[in-house]
């Protein structure tokens, strides 16, 4: 039940900032995207803003053994960059411009984000359905040393 | 200031405090596509009622705060084309690189993970050069 509550409370703090920093707004996302347009900055400080409760919460971190619900805690980050990680990022990359929409917002939007919005999460389900064969297929064709 | 950049950085702050709640309290990286992707694709299903309660949360919350605000639009386009490309590319890119700005980019830049800043600089140049390419040149958003 304890870990239920932080995870509704940590799913509450990131939907309310996501709301409040204006994150669910497609063109502030695009707008910090287009360099070449009218560039808004916004997704900087909200960024930023992130960085300062996470940056201590990992310093924290290193003092504990388990989490406060008695759970491990996330291992040291792994170094290898390999292709996945790249090629990824990139198509992410893209479709979040193309929308501005990447996956907190659209959860975070859902009661007032329109068919537009539903439209976009089924492809993103889809996405998510097929990434397991095509991650697969990836590790065969350059396999893991 | 302007007043967008405050509630950036209050929203920054309170996403931020979202995935030290999280780590802290569960042990695990808030990131929204692993946490929607686990659930997706079954990998997650021995913690469905954690996730589900966090994406409960992360819905439920702008309900609550919607009558403090007036009318909300999120000027998403209507061209489904374009929707279903995105949330196509979405959806494979954040579970074949394993994260996205949530994960990726708050809770790995900010333990200064290699793979967190890859794959950010990545998603960011790949986003910009893509609004560059379908917006300025092609024309399509």
């Amino acid at each position: 039940m304890a870990r239920l509550i932080v995870a509704f409370l940590a799913g509450g703090l990131f939907g309310a900032g996501l709301f409040v920093s204006g994150m669910t707004d497609t063109t502030k996302v695009q707008g910090w995207l287009d360099v070449f347009g009218a560039w808004d900055p916004t997704l900087a400080f909200v960024m930023g803003g992130a960085m300062i409760p996470m940056a201590i919460a990992w310093l924290i971190r290193s003092r504990r053994t388990t989490s406060v619900t008695g759970l491990a805690l996330p291992p040291a980050p792994s170094k290898e960059i390999d292709g996945k990680l790249i090629l990824g990022s990139v198509m992410f990359g893209i479709g979040w411009g193309l929308v501005g929409l990447c996956p907190g917002p659209s959860i975070a939007s859902l009661s007032y984000g329109g068919s537009g919005l539903y439209v976009f999460l089924a492809a993103m389900i889809g996405g998510m359905l097929i990434a397991p064969m095509l991650r697969a297929r990836l590790d065969r064709a350059v396999p893991a040393e | 200031m302007p007043i967008d950049w405050i509630w950036g950085l209050i929203g920054g702050l309170l996403i931020g405090t979202g995935g030290a709640v999280y780590l802290l309290g569960n042990g695990r990286i808030m990131g929204a596509s692993g946490i929607i992707g686990g659930l997706v694709d079954g990998s997650g299903w021995s913690t469905a009622a954690e996730r589900v309660v966090f994406l409960v949360g992360v819905a439920l919350l702008p309900v609550l705060l919607m009558p403090f605000y007036g009318a909300v639009d999120t000027h998403i386009t209507d061209n489904y084309a374009v929707l279903v490309a995105a949330g196509l590319l979405v959806g494979v890119g954040t579970r074949i690189a394993n994260g996205c700005t949530s994960g990726h980019g708050v809770c790995g830049m900010s333990r200064l993970s290699v793979r967190g800043i890859v794959a950010t600089c990545c998603y960011i140049l790949a986003g910009g050069l893509g609004v560059v390419l379908f917006r300025h040149i092609l024309g399509v958003i």
